[in-house]
């Protein structure tokens, strides 16, 4: 009898903490875990970044550039749910999706097969109440990355493309420059991820295919157009791709239009970035600074037609001093060659 | 919830002693906080290498061991375009800390419905330089912004610069020696009053620029300051719309409507005791076609002036105009309006001079090549209706 009592009491204990579990599970169905592997998002060695089942790579036509560090992005949505198509904002990703994001930088870049180095795997998570950013910075071994609220810094190195050796402060960013940049009408929200960026061929480990014709197959994608119906950026770098003001425009959108938005943190400047924006003064042509301070460098206008060095725009892409640098977040290096780009747009703006 | 940043705060808390440098764990706190924390600052002065920043909180309390007591260094600032950074929340105070030599802006608030700035103290050491960051206390799309007992000193723009803001109250402050002392710009229901201001370029500003997210200011009384020696040559990077500030003066109103001047000390300033200038004045380009470039509804009444009986100081495009076109040697008057008009409202005087002390006064005719210079203000001997006063929604 005294047993029969005290495996009730176990029962029930058992039940109410199997409840309070579940309870506990439904309020917080992604609570972050300590260590990327425990997702389960990736198969085999971890450093090798193979996608599990379900996690589907993906790639953007034009990237934000991050201290020239590669990413490799990947995507897995809830089983079963899709997104619906629509021409101009970042796909609305269903509740239940994770986007994955490695930085690493190649030993070489000249040469994959001498490895790389992962510095960090940040995750976007939707969420019932909203998108939720997560943190994991990779250990020296290359085993596992850990969960960092507040970010670090780490010293790197690696040969660029032209074999020259090159070595910088990289910065790992806190929570809350996550949302410096993934902001939009002050909600987290992701930024890369629109059928513009996603419109291009990608080579996976079955085949080479469009992206978006491959995540319609997948079921993934809704109500898509015939391709000659969806917009693209150009690929920044790639002349054959489109011509120096779509891609100067490209490499802006997504460089910039972040904050520099009217639903983003930058909107109280007035200037405005994005790929749609076809006001001169709100692209900052003729337009005199706000709250630029020393980000002026003595310069009168955001963009001067025909003038880059006169342009403020260019000034600020070309620092580092992070007073005066743009973006203010996640570079410490000037991105020489997409400067580049912008400097020949500005140059051939009709005065 | 709190069971998640409890098993985070503990997770981290393994790593916490491994990094025991000072900005890390105060910025972790500052993400860890709940809604209600107080975060508080020891005395000491700490050095910080990148921005702190609070984002999505309320009812947090940011609460230092007092101004120069607890001093947050930036002089060795590698990362982020501030100082402080707070974002996206309600009722957030800041009191009894010192920000010093940022990069950028000192301490910037944004998209904030309740935030107060008690004691604090922002700076940039040394001589004033172009060098220095543009904003010392700066809250930008914010509504119910209270700012007192504050400090300013050395922006290379404005000490206390409140942008595209509602309901803000600025009272009990001192600026000095920065470029703009105190500056509201388009912003709608600010009281600035009992603040000094003194040897900045120009005093107080009241500013609506165009092209901006919230386009209008308006409503903006700035009464009972000691605004008195503000002769500090321009050091404003050039670009910046500070930068054509004359050097000497007291207070600017530009483009805004609905500004209400009274009962302050205006001494000393010797390039404009208080100017009410239009857009055009500025000679930028103008595309925004939902932009008023005029002031309109300005009263200036019972203020007190002073003046040393010196030349114009200001330089620039605005010092030439002195020099060259006006010629008022060491007469220079206190009050000037830039006389350009509307067309479309002509009428009404887009500004009333009434019950000043001491005051001289003149309008320049700037539309026509300065044809009609006149200092008779019996024109403009008009009253307008008192504006409201700024009522606080606050915790």
């Amino acid at each position: 009898m005294r047993s029969k009592s005290y495996l009730l009491l176990l029962a029930v204990t058992a039940w109410l903490f199997a409840f309070r579990e579940a309870f506990i599970l439904s309020d917080m169905p992604l609570a972050p875990k300590e260590m990327l592997s425990e997702y389960g998002f990736f198969a085999g060695n971890l450093s090798e970044q193979l996608p599990a089942a379900e996690v589907l790579p993906y790639k953007l036509n034009t990237p934000l550039f991050s201290d020239y560090a590669q990413k490799l992005r990947f995507v897995k949505f809830p089983p079963g749910q899709s997104a619906a198509y629509n021409p101009d904002e970042v796909l609305d990703l269903p509740v239940g999706t994770v986007l994955i994001k490695t930085f690493y930088y190649p030993k070489d870049a000249r040469d994959a097969t001498k490895g790389r180095r992962l510095m960090e795997t940040r995750l976007l998570l939707h969420e019932a109440k909203g998108w939720k950013a997560l943190e994991y910075i990779w250990n020296d071994e290359q085993t596992d990355a850990y969960l960092e609220v507040a970010g670090d810094s780490k010293e790197v190195t690696w040969v660029d493309e032209q074999g020259k050796r090159r070595a910088l402060t990289y910065s790992i960013p806190n929570l809350n420059q996550c949302k410096g940049c993934h902001n939009q009408n002050e909600q987290l929200w992701p930024i890369g991820p629109s059928v513009r960026q996603l419109n291009g061929t990608l080579a996976y480990a079955d085949t080479t295919e469009n992206q978006l014709l491959r995540w319609q197959r997948l079921g993934l994608l809704t109500s898509l157009p015939t391709l000659d119906k969806v917009p693209k950026v150009p690929q920044w770098d790639d002349a054959k791709a489109g011509t120096v003001d779509e891609r100067a425009r490209a490499w802006l959108d997504i460089n910039c239009a972040h904050c520099h938005s009217p639903a983003g943190p930058a909107r109280s400047s007035g200037m405005f970035l994005h790929w749609q924006e076809t006001d001169a003064t709100r692209l900052g042509v003729m337009k005199a600074p706000v709250a630029a301070g020393r980000g002026s460098g003595g310069r009168q206008y955001g963009i001067v037609p025909g003038q880059p060095d006169q342009s403020i725009l260019v000034h600020r892409l070309e620092s580092t001093d992070p007073g005066v640098m743009m973006p203010e977040l996640g570079r410490r290096t000037v991105h020489a060659e997409g400067v580049q780009l912008v400097r020949e747009w500005i140059a051939g703006l009709p005065r | 919830m709190k069971n998640y940043f409890l098993s985070v705060f503990m997770l981290l808390a393994g790593t916490l002693s491994a990094q025991p440098d000072f900005q890390k764990k105060l910025q972790r706190q500052l993400i860890l906080s709940d809604d209600g924390d107080t975060i508080r600052l020891a005395a000491g002065t700490f050095t910080l290498t990148g921005t702190l920043s609070l984002e999505g909180k309320n009812d947090i309390t940011l609460l230092g061991a007092g101004t120069d007591r607890t001093i947050l260094s930036f002089k060795n600032q590698t990362e982020g375009a501030e100082g402080l950074r707070v974002s996206n929340g309600q009722r957030i105070l800041l009191q009894d800390f010192t920000v010093q030599d940022a990069k950028g802006d000192a301490i910037k608030t944004m998209n904030l419905d309740g935030v107060t700035f008690r004691r604090v103290k922002t700076e940039w050491t040394g001589e004033p330089k172009a060098e220095n960051g543009a904003y010392g206390l700066y809250p930008v799309l914010c509504t119910n912004v209270l700012i007192e007992e504050c400090e300013a000193i050395g922006a290379s723009d404005a000490g206390i610069y409140v942008g595209q803001s509602k309901h803000i109250v600025v009272r009990n402050c001192r600026a000095y020696r920065n470029v703009a002392g105190i500056e509201i710009e388009n912003s709608q229901m600010a009281d600035v009053y009992d603040n000094e201001a003194t040897e900045n370029t120009g005093g107080i500003l009241v500013f609506d620029l165009p092209d901006l997210v919230q386009k209008k200011g308006g409503n903006v009384r700035v009464f009972r300051n000691k605004i008195h020696n503000n002769n500090y040559p321009n050091f404003a990077p050039a670009g910046n719309i500070v930068a054509s500030v004359p050097q000497g003066t007291g207070i600017l109103i530009l483009a805004t409507n609905d500004v209400e001047i009274f009962e302050n000390e205006i001494i000393n300033n010797n390039s404009l005791g208080t100017g009410v200038i239009s857009y055009y004045l500025t000679e930028k380009p103008l595309t925004d076609s939902l932009y008023y470039p005029y002031p309109t509804r300005v009263s200036i009444h019972d203020n007190r002036y002073q003046r040393e009986r010196v030349k114009y100081q200001g330089k620039g495009r605005l010092g030439l105009m002195f020099k060259y076109k006006l010629r008022f040697g060491r007469k220079v008057p206190d009050i000037i309006f830039d006389g350009i008009l509307d067309d479309k409202n002509q009428g009404k005087a887009p500004v009333c001079v009434q019950n000043n002390k001491n005051a001289s006064f003149a309008t320049l005719d700037a539309a026509n090549n300065f044809k009609n210079v006149s200092r008779d203000a019996s024109p403009y001997n008009c009253s307008l209706s008192p504006l409201k006063k700024t009522d606080l929604t606050l915790r």
